[in-house]
């Protein structure tokens, strides 16, 4: 296996644990282990998103008859979830914390919800950010009584009198065990011990007792009176579990193909771990595997660790605090709107010839404060289609300023026979073939400045399809 | 152009011909596939056109069941008077704004398929639309589409299905293959001429070490080749016809240009939005309903002219109908099972398929299905496709009878 030099492993660490890294520090010359060690330690507090959402008053019945109350509450919940929207892609573009973005935004794929109300979209984001890096069953007990995930999957419809499975079925599905390893029979008793699991207007869990069914239930297995927490706990003690999320996080940290050998290894240590999640991520980052040549490139960036990235090494600034949403559903992936309840399919599922147009012309529009413009379909959900305006409703343009200063100031020694391969180094994550290189030569204008080359190739450099992949 | 870098003879020809506008034919919108037969012939010459209302459409003021007490009493102020119904039979007659679909109604044209649904439906317009477009069940969640596991069904590589839009749907997205979006020929072929990515694709014609990288740069290639062909083919035909105004009419004559042109994509698929009407309705849905027919008036004169409707059939749809009550603000909430158009020149039955939605028997205020929209999918796959719906659609279907 060819080794990669440090520069490279550690850039392909920052890619997978995090947003890429910066041009305009100067990174540490650390080793593997010591960045994977601050990596952890960088991530260690879980402070909460700040948002200051638009004050909704509690919708009242008269409220709900009112068309105009109604639009302006749609506004509102609109203008809610560009904020949030917002304020989470700047902090995966800017926080130290960067793992926990990054494993934040993996349980968001997870524990997929398509909320209503922002106020209980940034409650749940908390809630992931708050045990991100914890225990999973922590983390599971927690999303479990979330009031947003309660309401997606229909539990505050679950009553001893009339079970609703939404969330159990889910819970086993999608969120633990995995197709195959349960029966339709759990599936029943399991929505039986949810019963009466709710939450109250300002949205704290609350457990309703009289809607609660107390009686005996047969769980995997089992017989007993279990209530929710002893089926999540049922849940965790099977290590297919275990062997669920493991691969899940493989494909996402690691890669889409799977390597059952390397899986079974991870999925038993995690699990003899109590589902140690931050023991789980180091295992992978410090594995001798996790830097070879058929990971390191091998993943198509998501939407997100497109744009984030992109922000995070140019410093990028939306004019409209609209643009983000806008790059973000134009390519498939909008924060805070999962596709379903399974979350985001991605690698290949990303990419078809309009999105990859699409992504290979964002870098070097939003470097060279040029427009992008994309008709969008529309949200009915968030967004009703104003009638009248709906021709223009769908056209979205999306401009920002950018910097390349970090760049030019880490090249500057460099000379220029030696540039496009140090320039293409910082910006690919795979190694850039010998025949695009020439081509490269060809576009460098011979009498320009030493800036001006670097703007321009890495202009080139963005709208190749090798920059799509980390 | 500066000088080109080039390995071989054999490139510097292929970048040449590149250079020179004579675009290679892309191996997925190829007339010929592998086996060296025309694309469209495969399936009997016959194409499909997805026609998606975005929103929920109202589906008991468009096909309106006029006779029935029950409609007046839950639609005190929402309902269509019966004397400005245009009737058609069994008790139903469409909405007053859509004139032109009960022209081609009359001419034998149209069917319609009352109560479409499939069971626990959902009222996020999201989600369902995410079940109508993978054909999946309420409770199972699919990354390919319909239309999209068809494509990776073909025998022969790379066909095509195109959409007129700026971003691919669902439906049209395969595990293999996936359609292409284009909303604007020109625009697309623009959007996709940057010679310096023209270059570095045709120096990428050889495998790359990193498998990632050969499926970009395919794609890349794919879409380039298919914008170049398509402005190549479109070059010449512009449709004479008279559409209304209006994007959707437009995107419609950009169908039957592409088809009249000779591009043998098996489907195309365009949407008209703004549907989801919870307030004063009536005004809203009407003027969409005439875009509606309207547009689908002139494409069906249209492709009539090029001796090309007998092999289209066009499907109309919507995520969910409304709740058969009206709400207080002259409009209606999100329902459930709906109505669904099938218009072509070769329908073995036209008129009204089935019975009218039952207004008695309701779920909660809601309408009962009484067709699983996967079993009209089905139908069009292996009746008209000459696809095979077991391989492409989950579960159990049954195929309508005489219908196609």
């Amino acid at each position: 296996m060819k080794t990669l030099a440090r520069e490279q492993k550690l850039q392909h660490l920052y890619w997978r644990a995090g947003f890429g890294i910066p041009f305009r520090n100067d990174q540490a010359r650390s080793g593997i282990k010591s960045a994977v060690r601050e990596l952890f330690k960088s991530s260690g507090q879980a402070a909460p998103l700040q948002v200051a959402l638009p004050h909704t008053e509690t919708t009242g019945q008269a409220d709900a008859q009112n068309a105009d109350m109604r639009q302006k509450r749609q506004r509102e919940r609109q203008q809610g979830f560009v904020l949030l929207n917002n304020a989470w892609l700047t902090q995966m573009a800017t926080s130290q914390a960067q793992l926990r973005e990054k494993m934040t935004l993996f349980w968001h794929g997870h524990f997929a919800c398509r909320l209503r109300e922002p106020r209980f979209a940034l409650l749940q984001h908390n809630t992931l950010r708050q045990h991100a890096l914890g225990k999973f069953p922590d983390l599971l007990l927690a999303i479990s009584k979330d009031p947003g995930m309660l309401q997606f999957l229909n539990n505050q419809q679950n009553r001893k009198q009339r079970p609703n499975e939404n969330f159990a079925r889910e819970l086993l599905e999608l969120f633990t065990l995995g197709r195959g390893h349960y029966t339709e029979q759990d599936i029943k008793e399991a929505a039986r011990a949810f019963t009466g699991w709710s939450y109250n207007p300002q949205g704290e869990f609350v457990f309703r007792a009289r809607q609660h069914d107390r009686g005996q239930k047969t769980f995997m297995g089992k017989r007993g009176n279990f209530n929710g927490e002893e089926i999540l706990q049922m849940i965790v003690e099977n290590p297919r579990t275990a062997e669920f999320l493991t691969s899940k996080l493989y494909a996402f940290f690691v890669s889409e193909v799977p390597n059952p050998e390397r899986i079974k290894a991870l999925s038993s240590y995690f699990y003899e771990t109590g589902y140690d999640i931050p023991k789980l991520l180091e295992k992978i980052f410090t594995a001798k595997w996790f830097y070879g040549t058929d990971v390191v490139g091998s993943k198509i960036k998501s939407p997100i660790e497109l744009l984030a990235g992109l922000q995070r090494q140019f410093d990028v600034r939306y004019t409209d605090s609209r643009s983000p949403l806008v790059l973000q559903r134009a390519l498939g992936q909008e924060l805070f709107r999962p596709t379903n309840v399974s979350g985001w399919a991605g690698g290949r599922n990303w990419i078809d010839s309009s999105t990859l147009a699409f992504r290979l012309r964002i870098g070097p529009a939003l470097l060279q404060d040029a427009a992008l413009e994309v008709n969008l379909k529309p949200d009915d959900d968030t967004e009703p289609t104003a009638p009248r305006k709906r021709r223009q409703d769908g056209l979205r343009t999306v401009r920002a300023k950018a910097s390349l200063s970090g760049l030019h100031q880490q090249l500057q020694n460099v000379k220029d026979r030696e540039l496009i391969e140090k320039l293409s180094q910082k910006l690919l994550q795979v190694p850039l073939q010998p025949e695009t290189a020439a081509l490269l030569t060809q576009h460098i204008p011979a009498g320009a400045t030493h800036d001006d080359k670097v703007t321009l190739l890495t202009l080139r450099l963005l709208s190749l399809p090798e920059y799509q992949l980390c | 152009m500066r000088a080109m870098a080039t390995n071989s003879r054999r490139e510097f020809i292929k970048m040449s011909a590149l250079a020179s506008g004579m675009l290679l034919v892309p191996n997925f919108l190829h007339g010929l596939d592998r086996s060296g037969l025309p694309l469209l012939a495969s399936s009997n010459g016959k194409r499909l056109v997805v026609v998606q209302l975005s929103g929920g459409n109202d589906g008991l003021n468009t096909v309106v069941p006029y006779q029935n007490d029950l409609y007046y009493k839950a639609r005190p102020t929402l309902a269509i008077p019966s004397r400005e119904v245009l009737t058609l039979e069994k008790g139903l007659g469409l909405n007053p704004a859509m004139e032109k679909m009960r022209l081609l109604y009359d001419q034998g044209y149209v069917s319609v398929l009352n109560s479409v649904g499939y069971p626990n439906p959902d009222r996020s317009h999201f989600r369902s639309m995410d079940i109508w477009h993978s054909a999946s069940a309420s409770d199972e969640y699919l990354s390919t589409g319909w239309l999209g596991r068809y494509l990776d069904s073909l025998p022969a590589a790379n066909h095509a299905a195109i959409e007129v839009d700026d971003t691919l749907s669902l439906a049209l997205k395969g595990a293999q293959y996936t359609g292409i979006a284009v909303q604007d020929v020109k625009r697309f072929f623009q959007a996709t001429n940057d010679q310096f990515l023209k270059q570095a694709a045709q120096a990428h014609a050889e495998e790359h070490a990193h498998h990632q990288v050969d499926y970009l740069y395919k794609t890349l290639i794919e879409t380039q080749q298919s914008a170049g062909y398509l402005q190549e083919k479109t070059k010449v035909y512009r449709s004479k016809k008279d559409y209304p105004n209006g994007e959707f009419a437009r995107h419609l004559k950009t169908i039957a240009e592409l088809i009249a042109s000779g591009v043998e994509s098996r489907v195309y698929y365009a949407s008209l939005t703004g549907f989801d009407t919870h307030v004063r309705q009536a005004g809203q849905q009407a003027s969409l309903l005439r875009e509606l027919s309207e547009g689908l008036y002139s494409f069906v004169d249209d492709l009539k002219q090029q001796q090309e409707f007998d092999n289209t059939v066009i499907m109309v749809f919507s995520e969910f109908g409304r709740r058969v009550a009206q709400n207080a603000s002259n409009g209606t909430d999100h329902g459930t099972a709906n109505n669904l158009f099938l218009i072509g020149g070769k329908l073995k039955q036209a008129g009204i398929y089935n019975e009218a939605p039952n207004l008695q028997d309701l779920d909660q205020g809601d309408l009962r299905y009484s067709i699983d929209f996967r079993n009209i999918y089905a139908t069009l796959l292996n009746n008209w496709l000459d696809g095979n719906a077991t391989s492409i659609i989950s579960g159990k279907t049954q195929l309508l009878t005489g219908l196609l």
